[in-house]
């Protein structure tokens, strides 16, 4: 399996305090990832940093096979080369329908010239109808998004990430204020795109991360402590001692 | 089906409304003019229609860059002003021009360009100490060029002030401050006397149009009313195009969660430096209907208060709602001339008089209070919560 | 015959005895008298001085009575032996006379044997002029004193040596260093002594005095000419290209690459004129001379068959033109090539006054020398101009930093908190008469005020609308135009004054070109109190601390017990009451207006966003900022305060692509929104 993002020894810091101190990490093609943490790991601003929301002070961000470096380009240019992201807090255009959010995801031209002259083709709204069906949002097409529950919020902004069918998919706790079949499904969701495409979810509930099954990056004081399966890193005294407790 | 889906969507048909009712009292102004109908309108007050129309346009360039885009703008009446000096220049400079050609006939020798240069330079600057024809005015002699320039010069001012404040991802009240100052940075400008713009005494004279003499003021007053109104249905037609797009849609979503937006893929900056630019040519566009109106502008009518006005306009119209922006603009500026022009006699409360020329301004100040605490979406607001209701 | 003889003779004695060696063999005073007996007696301005100069020259005892007397008319003579003498009696028996230079009697006249000399107005002067030589030698230091000051104004070569003289003698340490200033001018000014010169002006190194300034320059003042041989004199000042080269203030010149608002000293068309006025340029015409010419020839609307309509063109006319010089009724026109070929023919120049190029280069030295201390001094004072303005921005500013950093609320209405304490500075007046006591009370009632309006304004209005900076800007905005109209409708339009105590008037003179006034001072130092009292309050109360913690986590800090309703109305009560106190402050210089806080407001907002939120520093970083880069692009361009504004403006605009924070910005999660 080819390597789809590569980080290497990025730091940032903030007034002094160090938030991501050399930190390493890549990814492979259609690999699914959890990434776990305490408060304050530097799990968040890993993401803003590989989006392009934050730049490093140094280190190297390295993207798909032509090794792009993604810290020259801007977010929107990001996304556009195929990373897109959840946010920890579900952030959604509210005052516009589920519809509209989903429209406005769909991998078309983004300059605004042909988003003014841009009509809305059978072909787009099957498309729209497709990904509502896959999280859920059917019944909810001409709700605001603002008036959507927290979990159906979440799977709104999920599906806005498949409309932008990414190469790989940064998922900032998924599972917040999901019922547990809502999670059962989220689980399903996830793993069955990550055999199309590279996923990397961070999250906190455990028992979330034991249901995917996959390798787990364990991040403390800006920097990976362990990695492996999750039986592997749970043995590991140093992932006891600061993360899972005793 | 597909209407419930879209939020966006005209759904009232306001285009239709809107243009029908501006041709409607178009018409009804012309039946009542002085020039071509029943003489029950003076030309004074036609033109203060005129005016309120261009007012009109300004408003609506303002709703779609704040309303709707989220960007409070305190410098698109500067725009707004730059077109009025375009048309302005040209005006006043082929109107100088024929009185000076005029005033020559019966000369031994005809004049030379350059001769006429100086004449003109000596009329147009001779009030601030200038003779010379700045190199400003090269092409003021060619109506076609400022047309053009009407659209260029303040599309061009808010694509680098736009490019500059957008790219550094300027937002929120910090974007306001930054567009006032701008706007304070031009008015300055204009008032100092080597601006090549006759500083503080500006441009006048603008009243009469070059070339169309035989045409009285009450004929031109009709004239430029219809010009404005077809230009206002013209601009709503553009705006509520734009609002009712797919780029409505990232608009407003820049407005409401811009980070969303960006993270979508869009850019964000191009975005609202497109709407900064369009709305800032629509502004200049109205400008320039506007002074040949109003007969004179000078550096104080694009001072950073105009700018903050027209906010409080769409502000007491609605953000948001296209036809609460005209509601707004209309309604205000009429009754603050109303107000302010001294014919509404004063109220006493015996210890108390009230001037309104003194206290309208009070009064506005504190409604416009009272309207962003109580009504935040202004008139258009009240007017869409009847419809829902109904 | 006999009188012609007389006159050569007089000639002849004036030129011996008017040459100081001679001179100093003791002239007698009555020989001269004698001897210049008509031009005394009948004096016009135009004749005595020769009698003057040799008067002086006998260096008699008795010279400074005799010309006082002569002054004021108190001289008589006797007709018959034609002897000037003074009135010592006149009783019963006529007038007794002392002959002047031996004061013997010459015994009693009669009314008709004498006469009273009368000197004119223009000789009386002449001769006061002559008597400030005397007057600088007198007991009395007052009339020493007021001498120097007439000498002061009509100085010239004359009064050298008895300047020389008297600075000899002088005691009183003010007079002599006033003396000897004036010797210096006019040494420089006036003396043939190249030596003299020179020391003279070595000793006026480093004198920043406008007479010290006039007095050299005046020494490189310079003269133009044209030439058409290459000058060679040894006090060639420039030589000087038309339209390309400069004149510097020390009369050399230079060809600068750039030079901003300068035009070149001679222009193309100057130059013309002066080739035609030195007749290197002959039979020129003008265009105007050209037309002139051409409406002389017309006859039936056409010259030589060329209609009159068709001339509106230079070239036409220039056409028309040479048909007449074909046809001789006019001489040919000068091309433009052969015009630039004559002006680079020719040679361009100036010279200075002065001859002696050993004395124009000590004075160039120290000229230079002088202004490049006046320059440091003018830099310095630059600086301390864009401090006090930064004192008044930092005041303006600084309470809106802080409602803006805790709160993030834009209060356009801030200015107007400014002009409500400017305003209560001046109500306050209008009460306590002594400025100075009224000024301690207006300071804490300015605070006072301005604090319970911020309150009342945070309390019902701003609390509502915290959710949204933009709609908060737009209330506002609202209750600015509100209060401004409402300060109009009660202290109407006109300006009213708040005037400083008067210790506060002067200045602090520290030379000729720097002086600070007080009230800058004041300002300055009022604007450090604040500084130091803001960062004491921040950093040493709880309100502080809390203020703090409210502007870096408001979520946080309200979840430590914080009660972040209260913080925010007392820091917008804080922040307007020291809008309040800066009004006072600014009053004080500024005419109180109700438009006096929107004067102020827009640069206060860019303080603001220049410096960085919510820190004392940035603000005071930014108000350094922008208070010297004003007054330096004013320097730059100082015709023009409103340009210096808007190019302002401008570098502000691109400052804020460098650093959008600002100055001092924070980082991280608490910068974000």
């Amino acid at each position: 399996m080819s390597v789809l993002l590569e980080v290497n020894g990025i730091s940032v810091s903030f007034d002094g305090f160090k938030a991501i101190n050399n930190l390493s990490f890549s990814i492979s093609n259609r690999e699914l990832r959890a990434i776990i943490g305490p408060n304050g790991a530097g799990k968040t601003t890993f993401m803003d940093i590989v989006t392009g929301k934050t730049k490093p002070d140094e280190g190297t961000v390295l993207w798909g096979e032509k090794n792009l470096s993604l810290l020259r380009m801007s977010e929107a240019q990001i996304v556009e080369a195929g990373i897109s992201r959840k946010f920890q807090k579900p952030t959604l255009i509210e005052t516009q329908t589920v519809f509209e959010n989903l429209l406005l995801s769909l991998k078309k031209s983004r300059n605004p010239l042909s988003t003014l002259f841009y009509k809305l083709s059978i072909a787009d709204e099957k498309e729209i109808n497709i990904i509502a069906n896959e999280v859920n949002l059917t019944e909810s097409l001409s709700v605001l998004a603002g008036q959507l529950s927290h979990g159906q919020k979440q799977w709104l902004e999920i599906g806005m990430l498949l409309a932008q069918k990414p190469d790989l998919l940064l998922i900032d706790e998924p599972a917040a204020g999901m019922t547990a079949p809502e999670r059962k499904k989220t689980v399903e969701l996830l793993k069955r795109l990550s055999q199309s495409q590279s996923v990397i979810v961070v999250e906190h509930d455990m028992e979330f991360i034991k249901s995917l099954e996959c390798r787990v990056t364990v991040l403390h004081d800006g920097g990976v402590i362990a990695e492996g399966s999750l039986d592997y890193v749970s043995q590991n005294e140093k992932v006891i001692d600061v993360y899972l407790g005793r | 089906m597909k209407k419930d889906f879209l939020s966006h969507i005209d759904k009232r048909n306001s285009f239709f409304w809107v243009s029908s009712i501006v041709i409607l009292f178009t018409l009804i102004i012309i039946l009542l003019s002085e020039a071509y109908g029943l003489n029950l309108v003076s030309t004074s007050f036609t033109k203060v229609l005129g005016k309120t129309l261009c007012l009109c346009i300004v408003a609506l360039a303002m709703d779609l860059v704040w309303g709707y885009c989220g960007i409070l703008s305190l410098g698109h009446f500067a725009f707004f002003g730059l077109g009025g000096y375009m048309i302005g220049m040209w005006l006043m400079f082929e109107r100088t021009k024929n009185i000076v050609v005029e005033s020559t006939q019966n000369n031994v020798l005809p004049l030379t360009e350059i001769e006429i240069s100086e004449a003109v330079g000596t009329q147009i600057f001779g009030v601030v100490g200038g003779a010379e024809i700045p190199l400003i005015w090269s092409f003021a002699d060619s109506l076609l060029i400022h047309v053009v320039l009407i659209l260029l010069v303040p599309g061009v001012l808010a694509y680098i002030f736009g490019w500059l404040a957008f790219r550094s991802r300027v937002t929120g009240v910090y974007l306001s401050i930054l567009t006032q100052a701008m706007t304070l940075a031009l008015s300055l400008y204009l008032f100092q006397n080597d601006s090549g713009l006759r500083g503080n005494n500006g441009l006048s004279g603008l009243q009469n149009i070059p070339n169309l003499d035989d045409f009285s003021q009450a004929e031109l007053s009709i004239w430029f009313l219809v010009l404005s109104a077809l230009t206002l249905i013209f601009t709503y037609y553009v705006c509520n195009l734009i609002v009712n797009s797919k780029l409505g849609n990232i608009i407003t979503g820049i407005r409401d969660n811009e980070t969303r937006v960006r993270f979508l893929g869009y850019k964000v900056e191009s975005y609202k430096l497109f709407i900064f630019v369009i709305t800032a040519i629509i502004s200049g566009v109205a400008g320039a209907l506007y002074y040949p109106q109003a007969g004179i502008i000078n550096p104080a009518e694009l001072a950073p208060i105009a700018s903050i006005y027209l906010a409080v306009w769409v502000a007491i119209g609605g953000r948001g709602y296209l036809y609460g922006a005209l509601i707004g603009a209309a309604f205000v500026s009429l009754a603050s001339s109303y107000f302010t022009g001294g014919q509404i006699p004063n109220i006493n409360f015996g210890v108390f008089t009230l001037k309104w020329v003194d206290w309208w301004v009070v009064i506005l100040g504190l409604s416009f209070v009272i309207t962003t605490l109580y009504a935040p979406k202004g008139i258009g607001g009240l007017i869409e919560r009847i419809f829902r209701r109904n | 015959m006999n009188s012609f003889l007389k006159l050569i003779f007089q000639l002849f004695f004036v030129l011996i005895f008017s040459n100081p060696l001679y001179a100093s063999e003791s002239n007698n005073l009555e020989k001269v008298l004698n001897n210049n007996f008509k031009l005394i007696i009948k004096s016009s301005s135009r004749t005595i001085e020769p009698v003057i100069e040799d008067l002086l020259s006998t260096k008699s005892p008795n010279l400074e009575e005799f010309l006082k007397s002569w002054r004021n008319k108190e001289l008589y003579y006797v007709k018959k032996s034609k002897l000037i003498a003074i009135l010592k009696q006149k009783n019963s028996n006529g007038y007794e006379l002392l002959q002047f230079s031996n004061k013997t009697s010459l015994g009693f006249f009669k009314k008709k044997e004498i006469k009273v000399i009368k000197p004119n107005s223009g000789v009386r002067s002449k001769i006061s002029n002559a008597l400030i030589g005397f007057q600088l030698l007198n007991d009395d230091p007052k009339v020493r004193s007021k001498s120097l000051e007439t000498l002061t104004r009509k100085f010239n070569s004359k009064y050298l040596i008895p300047l020389k003289n008297a600075l000899e003698k002088e005691n009183n340490p003010d007079l002599k260093k006033r003396m000897s200033e004036l010797l210096v001018f006019g040494t420089i000014k006036y003396s043939q002594n190249e030596d003299e010169k020179i020391s003279s002006l070595n000793s006026l190194r480093g004198n920043m005095s406008i007479e010290a300034r006039g007095t050299i320059a005046s020494l490189l003042e310079s003269k133009l000419y044209v030439s058409n041989k290459m000058p060679n004199l040894p006090n060639l000042a420039r030589n000087i290209i038309p339209g390309n080269s400069y004149k510097n203030a020390d009369g050399s010149s230079n060809k600068p690459f750039f030079y901003f608002n300068k035009k070149p000293e001679i222009s193309r068309s100057e130059a013309i004129d002066l080739l035609i006025k030195n007749n290197f340029l002959k039979d020129y015409i003008t265009p105007s001379r050209r037309d002139e010419i051409l409406k002389q020839n017309i006859s039936n609307s056409h010259i030589e068959g060329i209609p009159v309509k068709q001339l509106n063109s230079s070239e036409e006319r220039n056409n028309a033109y040479n048909l007449l010089v074909k046809s001789g009724k006019a001489i040919p026109l000068k091309s433009d090539k052969e015009i630039d070929d004559l002006i680079k023919g020719h040679f361009f120049y100036a010279v200075y006054k002065e001859k002696s190029p050993k004395v124009i280069n000590t004075a160039k030295l120290v000229f230079n020398d002088i202004n490049y201390k006046v320059n440091f001094y003018e830099y310095l004072d630059l600086i301390l101009d864009g401090l006090s303005l930064a004192s008044i921005y930092f005041l303006g500013a600084i309470g809106l930093a802080i409602t803006f950093g805790v709160m993030r609320v834009i209060n356009m209405a801030h200015g107007e908190f400014i002009m409500i304490g400017a305003y209560t500075g001046y109500v306050v007046q209008l009460f306590i008469p002594n400025h100075t006591i009224s000024l301690l009370v207006a300071f804490p009632l300015a605070f006072l005020v301005t604090f319970l309006g911020g309150v009342a304004m945070e309390r019902l209005v701003i609390r509502h609308l915290y959710r949204n900076p933009l709609d908060t800007l737009l209330a506002t905005f609202g209750i600015s135009i509100a209060l401004q109209q409402i300060a109009k409708n009660i202290f109407g339009t006109q300006a009213r004054p708040l005037t400083s105590p008067e210790w506060l008037d002067g200045a602090l003179v520290v030379n000729d070109v720097l002086s600070i006034s007080l009230i800058r001072i004041a300002i300055f130092v009022l604007g450090l109190i604040f500084l130091v009292l803001l960062l004491l309050v921040m950093n040493k109360t709880r309100l502080g601390l809390e203020t703090k913690a409210v502007t870096q986590n408001p979520m946080m800090a309200s979840s430590m017990g914080i009660n972040p309703d209260r913080i925010n109305m007392l820091t917008f009560g804080f922040g307007s009451g020291i809008a309040g106190i800066a009004g006072v402050a600014i009053g004080l210089f500024s005419k109180v207006t109700s438009e006096l806080g929107a004067d102020y407001i827009v640069q206060s907002f860019m303080t603001v966003v220049v410096g960085g939120v919510g820190n004392i520093w940035g603000t005071l970083a930014g108000a350094t900022m922008i208070g010297m880069l004003q007054k330096f692009i004013e320097w730059f361009n100082p015709s023009n305060t409103l340009a210096a504004q808007t190019y302002m403006i401008i570098f502000i605009i691109l400052f804020i692509q460098f650093r959008p924070k600002g100055i001092m910005a924070l980082k991280g999660r608490a910068a974000e929104d």
